[in-house]
C-alpha cells in the first residue's frame, strides 16, 4: 500500500504517532496549546484497537506519577503538557531520571513565567536541558521543527529512552503544535506482549519469576557512598549518550560567513531569513540542533572556525545562546536575537538582527 | 510555484476553514503546504487569521513578514495586513466588511461582494467558499476538482450532500470578483 499523506496539526501528529508506535499508556491533563494531543487520543479511542490506555488525570502531578508507575513495569508510557503544566511535573521527572525509567514527556511550550500566555515560546530551554527538577540528571531532549518530526520523534524518543533507561522529552512550542502540515504517519505496530516487555526490560517490576532477585525501582538511597556510586553510574551513562546521540541539521553552511543557530519553530523562521539574506548577497548558514541535550557543541565549534559571527534566534531572552558560547569558546562573536512572552518574530526581523548584531 | 497567503477576518466567517480547505486541496495535488493559525482566546466576532503556504518546494517559515496574496474580510484586518502585501501582489477584500477600501497603488486590488451574494442567495454558510472561488479565479493555485476532492476527504459523510452547493459557491466567486481601480 502506498504511504498515506495526511494534513494535521503537530499536536494531532503526536497522538496518532503514539498510537501507531504501540505506546501502552498516555496520562495527561489539558492545557493550551497542547490540548489536541489528549483530544485526538480521546477521539481515536485506541483502547478499543491497540489496547492503549488513555487517561485524563486529575492534575499534571498525578499524570507524571502515573507515568512513573507505568514506566516501572517496563511499559511504554508518556505524558504531554505545556510550560506551567511541565513545571508541575518536574518532581516526577527528577524521580524518573533517578530511578532510570524510560518514558516520554512532551512540552508544547507557551510564554511564561508563571501562568504567562498561551502563545508560542521557547523559554523552557533551561528547564529542559539544565535540570528543572532537582539533582544531577539529564533528559534526552528532542526539538521537532515540523509536523513530520512531531510524528517521527515520538518513536525516536521511545527508542532512545529504552536504549538508555532514561526519560526523553520532546520540546516543541505553540507554532509546531498548532500548525498543520503534511505528514506521513508511521505504520501501525502491535503493542509488545507482556513476555516481550519482560525480555526487553529485565530490570522492570512486572512480576517476579522464581529464581530471580526482586527488581526494586526507586530513586532513594540513604547511604551516601551508594548514592555517589549511583550518580557516577548516571554520569557515565550521560557521557555515553553525549558520545552517541547528538543530532543536528546544517543548511547552506558550506560557504557560510555568518551562522544562525536555532531550534524548533525558530529554525523554520530563520531558514526563511537565511533565504532572504542570501538573496541580498549575505552568506548565511543555519545549524539546527535536533537534540538540545546532548547538544551539538562540536558541530558548532567546527563552524565557528569558518564564520565571522554566530546569531542564535530563540523565543526567549537568551538561553541556548549560553551553550553556543560555551561551544565556541570566544573564538567568534555569538549574539542572541529573541522575542519574548509569546511574540514570534517574522523572518525580516531576523534578517535585521543579522545586519545589526553581526555585520554592524 | 509558491503562494504565500494571509486570510484574515472575523471569527465565525470561516477564515480558518477556508485556509484548511485550500491547504488540503494543495495536498491533493501533492504540493507542500503549511497552515498556521493565529491561535489564542479566539471567539465569534473576534479577529481571526491564518497563513497558508502552497508550494512545489519544501517550505521554510510558516510565519511570514510579507504575502503574495491577502484575503481581507474586515476593517481591522485591512489595517493590519494591507502594508504586508508584496509589491505587485494581490489584495482581495469583501465589500461588506470594509468601510475604508485599500489605498495602495503598487498592488492589485480586487473586490468580492461575497457576503452580499451569499445572503441574497440564502447560502450564507458558503460565504468562505465564494471568497475562495474568487481567489482561485485570480490565482489558480489548485484545480477546482482538487478542492472538491479535499471536501470529500475532510467533510463527514453526512455532509457530502452539501458539496454541490460548495461547488456552486466556488463558481459564483469566480464570476463576481472584480478588479478595483485605486
Amino acid at each position: 500500500m502506498a504511504e498515506e499523506v495526511v494534513l494535521m496539526k503537530g499536536n494531532e501528529a503526536i497522538a496518532h504517532a503514539a498510537i501507531r508506535y504501540g505506546v501502552d499508556g498516555y496520562f495527561g491533563y489539558p492545557i493550551t496549546p497542547q490540548s489536541e494531543v489528549l483530544e485526538t487520543l480521546a477521539e481515536q479511542k485506541p483502547w478499543e484497537t491497540t489496547g492503549m490506555v488513555v487517561l485524563q488525570a486529575e492534575s499534571e502531578v498525578s499524570a507524571i506519577n502515573m507515568v512513573y508507575g507505568g514506566a516501572a513495569t517496563g511499559k511504554m508510557v508518556m505524558t504531554s503538557s505545556s510550560s506551567p503544566g511541565v513545571s508541575l511535573k518536574q518532581e516526577g521527572i527528577s524521580y524518573l531520571a533517578g530511578a532510570e525509567l524510560p518514558c516520554l514527556v512532551v512540552n508544547v511550550m507557551r510564554g511564561g513565567p508563571g501562568l504567562g500566555t498561551i502563545q508560542p515560546s521557547q523559554a523552557d530551554y533551561f528547564q529542559t536541558v539544565k535540570g528543572g527538577g532537582h539533582g544531577d540528571y539529564r533528559l534526552i531532549a528532542l526539538a521537532p521543527a515540523s509536523v513530520q518530526e512531531m510524528a517521527d520523534f515520538v518513536g525516536l524518543a521511545f527508542d532512545l529512552a529504552f536504549k538508555y533507561r532514561n526519560p526523553a522529552i520532546l520540546l516543541a512550542d505553540g507554532v509546531i503544535g498548532q500548525m498543520m502540515e503534511k505528514v506521513v504517519l508511521p505504520e501501525q505496530r502491535t503493542r509488545l506482549t507482556d513476555e516481550e516487555v519482560i525480555a526487553r526490560c529485565p530490570w522492570a517490576a512486572n512480576g517476579k519469576t522464581a529464581g530471580r532477585k526482586p527488581n526494586i525501582i526507586t530513586s532513594l538511597e540513604l547511604d551516601p557512598a551508594e548514592m555517589e556510586k549511583r550518580n557516577i553510574h548516571l554520569q557515565k551513562k550521560y557521557a555515553e549518550i553525549e558520545a552517541n546521540e547528538v543530532r543536528f541539521e546544517e543548511i547552506n553552511c558550506e560557504d557560510a560567513e555568518y551562522l544562525i543557530v536555532a531550534f524548533g519553530s525558530c529554525a523554520r523562521i530563520a531558514q526563511k531569513s537565511m533565504e532572504l539574506a542570501r538573496a541580498e548577497g549575505i552568506k548565511v548558514g543555519l545549524l539546527r540542533p535536533i537534540t538540545l541535550w546532548p547538544f551539538p557543541s562540536k558541530a558548532i565549534a567546527a563552524r565557528a572556525a569558518q564564520v565571522k559571527g554566530i546569531l542564535t534566534v530563540e523565543l526567549n531572552a537568551g538561553q541556548m545562546v549560553e551553550d553556543v558560547r560555551l561551544a565556541v569558546d570566544c573564538k567568534v562573536p555569538v549574539e542572541h536575537f529573541g522575542r519574548l512572552g509569546g511574540i514570534v518574530p517574522d523572518p525580516d526581523e531576523v534578517v535585521n538582527a543579522i545586519k545589526t548584531k553581526l555585520i554592524k | 510555484m509558491k503562494q504565500e497567503i494571509i486570510i484574515a477576518g472575523f471569527g465565525g466567517q470561516g477564515v480558518l476553514s477556508m485556509g484548511k480547505i485550500l491547504a488540503y486541496s494543495g495536498l491533493m495535488e501533492d504540493k507542500e503546504v503549511t497552515w498556521m493559525p493565529a491561535y489564542g482566546p479566539e471567539q465569534r466576532g473576534g479577529t481571526a487569521n491564518v497563513t497558508v503556504i502552497v508550494s512545489d518546494e519544501r517550505i521554510s517559515s510558516p510565519i511570514l513578514s510579507q504575502y503574495d496574496t491577502a484575503i481581507i474580510l474586515n476593517q481591522p484586518s485591512l489595517e493590519k495586513f494591507e502594508n504586508k502585501v508584496k509589491p505587485g501582489g494581490i489584495l482581495i477584500y469583501d465589500g461588506y466588511g470594509i468601510m475604508e477600501p485599500p489605498t495602495r497603488k503598487d498592488i492589485q486590488v480586487y473586490r468580492i461582494d461575497a457576503m452580499d451574494e451569499a445572503t441574497e442567495r440564502g447560502m450564507a454558510k458558503t460565504f468562505n467558499m465564494i471568497v475562495l472561488g474568487g481567489l482561485l479565479k485570480l490565482r489558480p493555485i489548485v484545480e477546482i476538482e482538487s478542492v472538491l476532492k479535499a471536501l470529500r476527504k475532510t467533510l463527514p459523510e453526512r455532509h457530502h450532500k452539501l458539496i454541490p452547493l460548495n461547488e456552486e459557491a466556488l463558481r459564483i466567486g469566480m464570476e463576481i470578483i472584480k478588479s478595483v481601480e485605486v
